[in-house]
């Protein structure tokens, strides 16, 4: 029911009622879910069970929404294996606490431990998934994260400026030239004080192409195409023939300030933005582009030194449509259209109006063809919009309520998801025909299929997301969980598997055939490569060095113990940096610390990795620190103390493992 | 193929040399937690496992019992043997040259004699490490001994036990079937004419093994 218009809570309400007048008139069976509970028969569990030890085909990785991380799941298990925080702060693995990953969170507004993260997107080469990264938007405070996928880690994060919230993003091109992030929210660029009623012509969206490194996956901001002040909703890109193009969904391109619900639902017709990349390429080389003074933070971590750090960037590079013919053109599409989805072949441009009864396909050819014989309907703030008859190349007439996203199989067909109608409807792409329909449970808002935004979809699954779900779990209180539902579409006709939980909001996922992942999953980093400043190798080195009020103890795990135990001399007021090497370097090992007081939170410390904690003691007394993750047959054992003195104590600065010195 | 016993004993001498290319021995631990095992390999001249921290690995495992860390750096042996192993086989080598069969017979034993002191020598340092236990080892199981098999499987607490040679001990077991093939040929290339006038076909016995081969 999140961020729903007014207008939809009738519908709902009309399609849930009905539900329950038909479910009600089913007699009682003792069920307590609803319908498609009750029909599964065995064949359908066997299709989802994954024997103990055995391992799911494909993996999903599905947004948290409002959780700000991602989780990582199994199909056709549905088992959840991780929750990655992204833009989320997470105790449990010190992310976003330890001092190696507080950077990634640092924005030109602070440290922003939150956000809404809703779209993950698979690297791909050659326009197939190739396991290598996931991006995922953040949509509150506009930026876009990277994950490094040998080792399920955020690694970079990225601030976009002259964004309001990126919700457009970050969809990728075919070889992962660029991801992109379009902003929702059109805002006064270069930001200034001004009235809100000024908004139309003075607001501006602006569309970002994030280039991403080839080797390391280094993200930066290459460019901005400065756009009329509409709300920009989604992309994807172009493949093959359409490869080099861009496809940006808008809707309140009535652009108006207040009650949008009302307001921007009155254009007959939208834009779809077409952005050529490949022009922008070429303006951008020869100078076409302006200096737009910026400030936006872009957070790095670096996997040798194992340490984050942020620079603050001062200025982007933004190219006006108007100066740059050719760059960018508007497909007009019916009723504030929500997804744009491509198919394989890259002929087709989906807009998934979601206001509209209709599903409108543009076509490729077509759009190339009108703008060659310059088809124009007048142009937007210098940008040509295309005629509607002269791009448009099919239309699935009536195939359900409210289409928000659509994505591909390998076999030519598409699947709808319908918002109020909540149902997912198979159709043909080229025929336009509505090949099957099956409800989902309730209120589907994105659906995958691993690979369904590629050139090469795997197929086999898709996996519906909804907003809502009712009575279809144990309830736990006024909040309920949100669901995924797993459907088999390897036959003519969709069949519900299995229903399963997920965590925060899913918006949309993306699965991979895990065969592409895990050969190069890291199983421990090797000591022999941490370069981190403050690693401490060997036992031998562990040590405690006092810095005026600032000490910093470099520490060792391994089972059983740390190097030191015990440590002595630390006063009240001091900030004490635990620096704390896991020396093992096995499989599956980790080591917690946790110390009395923190007021932060544990750290969880891979093998061979080194983490920071920060400890201010405020009282004196002897503190114990223990380890939390149960490591070894001697766990229990793995702990310590430290001994916190007066301010103006003159206690000695001592520590060690065993034996206690004379000196040190 | 007159050559062929000279031939054969050269490839005797030489193939004590792959020690140098692989593992002479295996040790493999096996438990629920290890599915695919930890496994150490013991070469002429290392020590080393099927992973690079799989010392490190043993070592913590072998701490909990007492028993002592595995350093390479403190075994001799590891210095002298390979010193052995080649000159071992630079003299077999020269003896395939000279083709005296005798010094075949003298060499193959001479190889028998150390193979068997270095498996006494392996012998004792498994039984040094699997009894010579810290007296303040946090798990101590009364009457228990950690010694692994010398050649064997045996369980050992919670682990699978496994001590085989390894590629590198099969070329030294290679060494010897070349070896003894070599003495054979030899013996019959050159008692062919006589001993087959003689009628005799007993080439094979020990008497004759031994005896002085004749000159051409």
């Amino acid at each position: 029911m999140k961020n729903l218009p007014s207008p939809f809570h009738f519908l709902l309400a009309a399609g849930l009622t009905f539900a329950f007048v038909a479910f009600s008139g089913c007699g009682q069976t003792g069920q307590q879910g609803s319908a498609g509970g009750g029909a599964l028969s065995s064949d359908v569990a066997s299709k989802v069970y994954v024997a103990p030890g055995k391992y799911d085909e494909f993996y999903a990785f599905v947004s948290g929404g409002f959780s700000g991380q991602l989780a990582v799941y199994g199909l056709p298990s549905g088992r959840l294996f991780r929750v990655i925080p992204v833009f989320a702060v997470d105790p449990e693995k010190g992310y976003g606490y330890n001092e190696e990953t507080k950077p990634l969170l640092n924005t030109t507004h602070g440290f922003v431990p939150w956000d809404d993260a809703h779209h993950p997107e698979l690297s791909q080469t050659n326009g197939e998934t190739d396991g290598r990264w996931i991006f995922i938007n953040g949509n509150n405070t506009p930026r876009v994260a990277r994950i490094d996928l040998s080792v399920f880690e955020t690694v970079e994060t990225i601030e976009l400026p002259n964004s309001g919230g990126n919700h457009s993003s970050p969809f990728t091109t075919e070889n992962t030239d660029y991801v992109v992030a379009g902003t929702r929210f059109s805002v006064p660029i270069p930001q200034t004080d001004m009235r809100i009623s000024e908004y139309a012509g003075k607001f501006k969206g602006a569309l970002s192409f994030i280039k991403v490194d080839k080797e390391t996956g280094k993200m930066s901001v290459a460019f901005q195409v400065l756009m009329p002040g509409f709300d920009y909703d989604l992309a994807h890109a172009g493949k093959n023939k359409s490869n080099g193009w861009m496809f940006f969904t808008s809707y309140n391109t009535e652009e108006k300030n207040s009650l949008l619900e009302v307001n921007a639902s009155q254009n007959d017709k939208d834009f779809i933005a077409a952005v050529n990349w490949k022009k922008a390429e070429e303006y951008l080389a020869q100078g076409k582009a302006k200096d737009f003074p910026a400030n936006y933070v872009h957070n790095y971590y670096d996997e040798s030194t194992q340490m984050a750090t942020s620079e603050t960037i001062k200025s982007v590079k933004v190219l006006d449509p108007a100066d740059c013919p050719g760059m960018v053109y508007f497909l007009p599409t019916p009723k504030s259209p929500h997804g744009v989805d491509v198919d394989p072949t890259g002929e087709y441009i989906v807009g998934n109006g979601k206001l509209s009864t209709d599903l409108t396909a543009h076509s490729f050819t077509k759009m190339l063809k009108a703008i060659d014989e310059k088809k124009f309907d007048g142009d937007k703030y210098g940008i040509p919009v295309l005629q509607y008859e002269a791009v448009v190349g099919g239309v699935v007439k009536e195939p359900g309520l409210g289409p928000l996203h659509t994505e591909f199989d390998n076999n030519g067909n598409a699947y709808t998801s319908f918002f109020i109608s909540s149902e997912v409807v198979k159709w043909k792409v080229g025929t336009w025909e509505v090949l099957d329909r099956i409800p989902t449970y309730y209120s589907i808002g994105h659906l995958m299929i691993p690979g369904g935004d590629s050139k090469k979809p795997q197929g086999k699954y898709l996996v519906a997301m909804n907003k809502i779900t009712k009575d279809r779990y144990l309830p736990t209180g006024p909040e309920l969980c949100q669901s995924a539902q797993l459907f088999d579409i390897s036959g003519d006709k969709m069949q519900l598997l299995l229903d399963f939980p997920t965590i925060g909001e899913p918006h949309y996922a993306q699965g991979i055939s895990a065969d592409r992942i895990t050969p190069h999953v890291k199983q421990f980093y090797k000591l022999s490569e941490n370069q981190h400043p403050y690693r401490t190798l060997t036992e031998k080195d562990a040590k405690v060095v006092r810095e005026g009020n600032v000490v910093h103890v470099y520490m060792t795990t391994i089972r059983s113990h740390f190097a030191p135990d015990n440590i002595e001399g630390i006063r009240v007021g001091d900030k004490v940096y635990f620096h704390i090497t896991n020396l093992e370097q096995d499989f599956d090992v980790p080591h917690g610390f946790a110390v009395l007081g923190a007021n932060n939170a544990e750290l969880l410390i891979m093998p061979g990795q080194t983490e920071t904690l920060s400890w201010e003691p405020k009282q004196e007394g002897v503190f114990p620190f223990y380890c939390t993750d149960f490591c070894s047959a001697l766990h229990q054992e793995m702990q310590g103390y430290v001994r916190v003195s007066a301010a103006n104590s003159a206690t000695a600065l001592k520590w060690w493992l065993g034996t206690e010195p004379e000196v040190q | 193929m007159k050559n062929l016993p000279r031939i054969l004993f050269f490839l005797a001498a030489a193939s004590l040399l792959m020690l140098f290319v692989f593992p002479m021995w295996q040790i493999t631990l096996i438990a629920p937690q290890y599915p695919h095992g930890v496994t150490m390999y013991i070469w002429i001249n290392k020590i080393t496992g099927s992973e690079p921290g799989t010392l490190q690995n043993i070592n913590i495992l072998n701490h909990y019992v007492g028993m002592k860390f595995i350093e390479p750096d403190s075994f001799a042996e590891l210095k002298y043997f390979p010193i052995i192993v080649i000159v071992m086989s630079a003299i077999g080598m020269v003896l395939a040259w000279m083709g005296n069969k005798k010094w075949w017979i003298a060499w193959l034993l001479a190889g028998v004699i150390l193979c068997t002191l270095g498996l006494y020598d392996f012998y004792l340092w498994e039984y040094d490490y699997g009894h010579n236990l810290s007296p303040t080892a946090p798990i101590k199981v009364p009457g228990m001994a950690y010694q692994p098999p010398l050649i064997g499987n045996k369980i050992l607490l919670n682990f699978l036990a496994k001590s085989w040679p390894y590629v590198g001990g099969w070329f030294v077991g290679l060494t010897f079937v070349l070896g003894f093939l070599a003495v054979l040929f030899q013996k019959k290339t050159h008692l062919k004419n006589e001993e087959v006038l003689a009628g005799g076909r007993d080439g094979l016995s020990g008497k004759r093994l031994l005896s002085d081969s004749p000159t051409h």
